[in-house]
């Protein structure tokens, strides 16, 4: 039984014993429902507890990236001397299927800082333009440990 | 208070707005213009939208700002990653003072098919 539909009808529930649906009370009754369901979760497949905790960590380590990034671009951006080295550099991957590497391209390209120009045909290298660049190998492992791998977690 | 929190966040949404303009505007090639463009643009106008849905006392205009934030988030960098690579396809030149640039010569002229690169630099060459 899927346990996303059962935490909706808990939600719902939740809504008819207080004897209110509004919105405000049925996000309340979802996460009091999420919460019981947890309580009991060695019945279920735990699998289906870790992964919105995975793609919530994963949207959180989105959200700072953003800013710190955001703020060194900026910085470079206003500053009056162009100190910065871009480049375009290559990322061997290792997610293989579609959406993982479409996943991935896009947070790389909404993180300031670098932009995903193309990815190879036979899918094995994301071309990455970069707008400030000391040492390509750190940043390579900084996507990989990164992003890539708190997809892979999230998705599988 | 949720107003001086909006009110806030406006401020810093409409200056990494500005910041996105100016560097449109001063940057030194297509792709470093990119950045200023589609992130801080897009960072700018989510803080915006982000502020409006905060201290809308509505859910339907929250509902729709939210949406808004979303759409920007998913558009955004499709749209970049098909500008650079047109860009790159068309034969725009990287700023002379980029360190390095793994894509070239991967593009088959013909097919436009892209090899991979087995073997990335790890130092930071002169461009060649």
């Amino acid at each position: 039984m899927n346990l996303f539909l059962l935490n909706l009808i808990l939600a719902l529930v939740w809504g008819a014993v207080t004897a209110s649906f509004s919105p405000e009370n049925l996000v309340f009754g979802f996460v009091l429902g999420f919460l019981s369901l947890w309580l009991v979760r060695h019945r279920f497949n735990p699998d289906n507890f870790n992964r919105p905790i995975r793609i919530a960590r994963l949207a959180g380590l989105f959200l700072i990236e953003l800013f710190l990034s955001a703020f060194r671009v900026a910085a470079d951006t206003i500053s009056p001397r162009m100190s910065f080295r871009p480049a375009i550099i290559a990322v061997p991957l290792d997610v293989d299927s579609e959406v993982e590497i479409m996943l991935l391209a896009n947070l790389i390209s909404l993180t300031p800082g670098s932009l995903s120009v193309d990815v190879s045909t036979d899918r094995s290298t994301l071309y990455v333009h970069v707008m400030d660049v000391d040492d390509p190998e750190a940043l390579r492992r900084e996507i990989k440990d990164g992003f890539e791998r708190r997809i892979q977690e999230a998705l599988n | 208070m949720i107003e001086f929190i909006g009110g806030v966040i406006i401020l810093i949404g409409g200056a990494f707005s500005l910041v996105a303009g100016i560097g449109l505007a001063r940057l030194p090639d297509l792709y470093v213009r990119m950045h200023a463009a589609t992130k801080a643009g897009t960072l700018g106008a989510g803080l915006v939208l982000a502020a409006l849905a905060l201290e809308a006392q509505s859910l339907e205009v929250a509902a729709r700002a939210l949406a808004g934030i979303i759409f920007l988030f998913f558009t955004a960098p499709i749209a970049a990653h098909l500008l650079g690579r047109a860009g790159y396809l068309a034969g725009v030149p990287l700023w002379s003072q980029s360190c390095m640039d793994e894509l070239a010569g991967k593009y088959d002229p013909e097919s436009q098919a892209l090899e991979g690169e087995p073997e990335p630099q790890s130092t930071c060459g002169p461009l060649t």
